[in-house]
């Protein structure tokens, strides 16, 4: 058979790899600034654009599209054509992806400091750069899928198949969960609301976690580990059940970030049981990695690549164990809303996304380089500075979650909450906090010291632009049946890929949509007033869901601490909803109820939002004086009222040309009431509008 | 809201979507448990030494020889 000669270019892994440390180190810094932030609320010393609230969904986008976005690209592009022995379908095409995927990194690190967000987690960059997204990721699937098509291999390694799942999965997730309307360039709406939107959301939300977090690093780990260990897969039958196991599983799990919430018993339970059927392929997974190194483990003691690899997949199985243990509903009673939750992430984001990054980079490098490591001591350094880093993070968030969601949940024998003061509780776990800054802060030394080695052994090779290498032409036989037939079609494993994502999605989703009874009508439920609608842009510019939920649970500790249980259908007209994930600070769903257990008087919020500690002295909120200097733009007002009624909020007729006065009225009356209260306050201030959203929080349901 | 109930209602029988999911989920994973038990040995032993029969391998004992 002849042998044909071709090359593997290696610029693109070049581009994304040095991408991945510098994004990696910015992401990780946001991190620690915010970390900061928690110990010391007066940090961002009332600069808008450096407050937690818009910072903190920088930080996770950083960290995920960035830094394991890049991440990905960097193996995916070195690993697929030396898998399917040909180069890469268009250099030009993976050009484009990798600046183009720069420029929306950048796009992102613009705007979510300046408070231009969609608000749903993860998801939150506006619809312009949500339409870039969308382009430059079908780019990246082109070139990969053509790649497969021009393969001179017959079968596609299993690796290649996490890529394509991703690839899918990533597509379908982001396009719904970012159809929006428009309001003006950077400003838009979901169509979606309330209990909807945040089934639609959490599907969004948990599969990025399955499909951009893991599968590509699963793949990468089907390549990079044989490689790095020299040895092939532990077991190849299991990777395939592994594969279509858990993207079958994966997609379905969505609703288990909204137990006890107001979604529908069957959608939880549907969550719950399909994330412990997860825990099967997950362990069927870290399984096959570590038992890759079966007898070399003496390898691993002297690779710092091994050492990281090894971690990188036990923190996988730790990780996919506590998830599914976090979505067991007693649990997550538990562990819901609390740090518990960020030292979950972080043993995942940290130690599977971050070691197995690290563990790639520093394989790599030479090899793109030709030369050896500039120091295996500096890069054992970094892995000890990493696992502790991690450990110091994690281990003080878990006391802080259980403590604190114990706190909350105690009564005495009076029958009366023991806490019934949330900042008692904050303070309570506040040392968990500077822990976790420290953990970070080893963390981020030793990204530190890779970069000077990644630099340091850059300079002292060459860069190996092209690999040459040869094979004999693709020869499909005549005799495939069953799964090679599959894996032998590029294509038809596509198609088949996205079949197996999209029935989860249908089952959850068209019940939900098309069943009235899963969201039961409150005839009380009005749509929002202009300024209580200006005040809730500024409540989701400002990020205030990434502390505050808007979800009360219906246990007795919630109900006595924060009023009634939220129902479904007092959501109805929240487009996006609000609910949160995390409570550094209350529950606001019922803030606005005269008679409720948590009410403030407009005077309260206004002082608060000045200066927070002159209200609760151990607060640990920022201030916020620009919202009390900015005035209320209310151009958009008439637009935001139209934009409302195309989705369904029933605004009387023309009631869009009215809004401004209406907005204007009720302004006036709330800037009244502070001036009376001898607060200095002018009727436009951005300040009234908020006060005017929290104040109507939960108040319907009272409404006679 | 209303404006997703219309679209998917707009959908000819869109109610029978999620039993015809449930039942493609079920034959999905019998069918592959099958194929897969089915694949031999000689092929198991091609597919997973994908990663490792590259020229570019030579270069790792190099690079291991560097790195002691």
């Amino acid at each position: 058979m002849e042998l044909q000669k071709f090359n593997y270019d290696n610029k693109l892994s070049r581009l994304f790899l040095f991408a991945t440390v510098f994004w990696g180190l910015i992401g990780m810094l946001v991190g620690l600034t915010i970390a900061f932030e928690l110990i010391f609320p007066h940090l961002s010393s009332g600069i808008s654009w450096l407050s937690y609230g818009r910072i903190r969904p920088l930080h996770t986008n950083a960290v995920i599209f960035a830094f394991v976005g890049n991440g990905m690209f960097t193996g995916i592009y070195y690993s697929t054509p030396r898998l399917l022995k040909t180069s890469m379908y268009s250099e030009l095409l993976g050009k484009i992806h990798f600046w183009g995927w720069q420029l929306i990194i950048v796009a992102a690190a613009i705007t979510l400091p300046l408070g231009i967000t969609v608000s749903k987690e993860y998801a939150e960059l506006e619809w312009p750069i949500d339409i870039a997204i969308a382009l430059v990721w079908v780019v990246f699937g082109l070139n990969l899928i053509m790649t497969m098509v021009k393969r001179r291999v017959q079968h596609i390694y299993v690796a290649i198949w996490f890529y394509i799942a991703t690839f899918v999965t990533v597509a379908v997730l982001h396009i719904v969960n970012s159809i929006n309307i428009p309001v003006s360039l950077f400003k838009s709406y979901p169509v979606y609301a309330g209990i909807q939107d945040a089934l639609v959301q959490w599907w969004y939300g948990h599969n990025a976690v399955a499909f951009f977090l893991t599968t590509p690093y699963l793949g990468l780990m089907y390549y990079f580990v044989p490689k790095a260990a020299n040895r092939p897969i532990y077991s190849y039958k299991l990777s395939i059940i592994h594969f279509w196991a858990l993207i079958f599983l994966y997609i379905w799990a969505g609703p288990h970030h909204l137990l006890y919430s107001a979604l529908p018993d069957w959608a939880q339970a549907l969550g719950v049981v399909f994330s412990i059927m997860l825990i099967a392929p997950s362990w069927g997974g870290m399984i096959n990695g570590l038992l890759t190194l079966r007898g070399a483990w003496d390898k691993v003691r002297e690779s710092p690549v091994l050492k990281m690899f090894v971690v990188g997949i036990t923190a996988y199985g730790m990780s996919t164990f506590e998830g599914p243990m976090l979505s067991l509903k007693s649990v997550n009673a538990l562990s819901h809303f609390t740090d518990w939750t960020i030292a979950h992430v972080h043993i995942g984001a940290l130690g599977w996304n971050g070691m197995i990054t690290f563990g790639m980079i520093y394989w790599l490098v030479p090899r793109l380089f030709d030369t050896k490591l500039f120091s295996v001591k500096l890069a054992n350094a970094h892995f000890w500075l990493a696992t502790t880093g991690m450990l110091f993070f994690a281990v003080p968030l878990y006391f802080a979650g259980f403590t604190q969601s114990l706190m909350w949940k105690e009564f005495t024998a009076e029958g009366y909450l023991k806490y019934p003061n949330f900042i008692e509780t904050v303070v309570q776990i506040l040392p968990m906090y500077y822990l976790r800054a420290f953990g970070g802060t080893l963390y981020i030394t030793g990204v530190i010291i890779m970069m000077v080695n990644v630099l340091k052994t850059v300079k002292s090779g060459k860069f190996v632009e092209k690999e040459e290498d040869q094979a004999p032409a693709l020869q499909i036989h005549g005799e495939d049946k069953g799964h090679r037939f599959i894996e032998s079609k590029p294509i038809l494993f596509t198609i088949l890929s996205l079949v197996a994502i999209l029935i989860g999605g249908i089952v959850e989703f068209v019940p939900m949509f098309m069943v009235k009874n899963n969201v039961p009508t409150i005839s009380s439920v009005q749509p929002y007033t202009p300024l209580e609608l200006e005040g809730r842009d500024i409540y989701i510019r400002e990020g205030c869901y990434t502390c505050h939920s808007q979800m009360i649970r219906p246990f007795r500790s919630e109900v006595e601490r924060y009023g009634d249980y939220t129902k479904a259908g007092e959501t109805v007209y929240d487009h996006p909803f609000q609910f949160g994930s995390k409570r550094t600070g209350p529950d606001l769903a019922r803030e606005g109820v005269k008679t409720g257990p948590i009410y403030k008087p407009d005077s309260w919020h206004y002082n608060h939002f000045m200066d927070p500690q002159k209200m609760v002295a151990q607060s640990i909120m920022p201030p916020y004086p620009w919202i009390i200097k900015n005035s209320l733009n209310t151009g958009s007002t008439a637009k935001k009222i139209k934009v409302m009624q195309t989705l369904g909020v029933p605004y009387p007729e023309g009631y869009a040309d009215k809004a401004v006065e209406d907005l204007k009225k009720q302004a006036a009356g709330i800037a009244q009431g502070l001036r009376d209260g001898g607060i200095d306050v002018a009727d436009d201030k951005e300040v009234i509008a908020l006060i005017a959203y929290i104040q109507r929080l939960g108040t319907d349901i009272h409404k006679k | 809201m209303k404006i997703v109930t219309k679209t998917l209602e707009g959908i000819a029988d869109i109610q029978i979507f999620p039993i015809i999911g449930l039942i493609i989920f079920f034959i999905m994973f019998v069918a592959l448990l099958f194929f897969v038990s089915r694949l031999t040995k000689n092929q198991i032993d091609e597919f997973s030494h994908l990663p490792l029969d590259d020229e570019s391998d030579l270069s790792n004992e190099k690079i291991d020889s560097f790195n002691k």
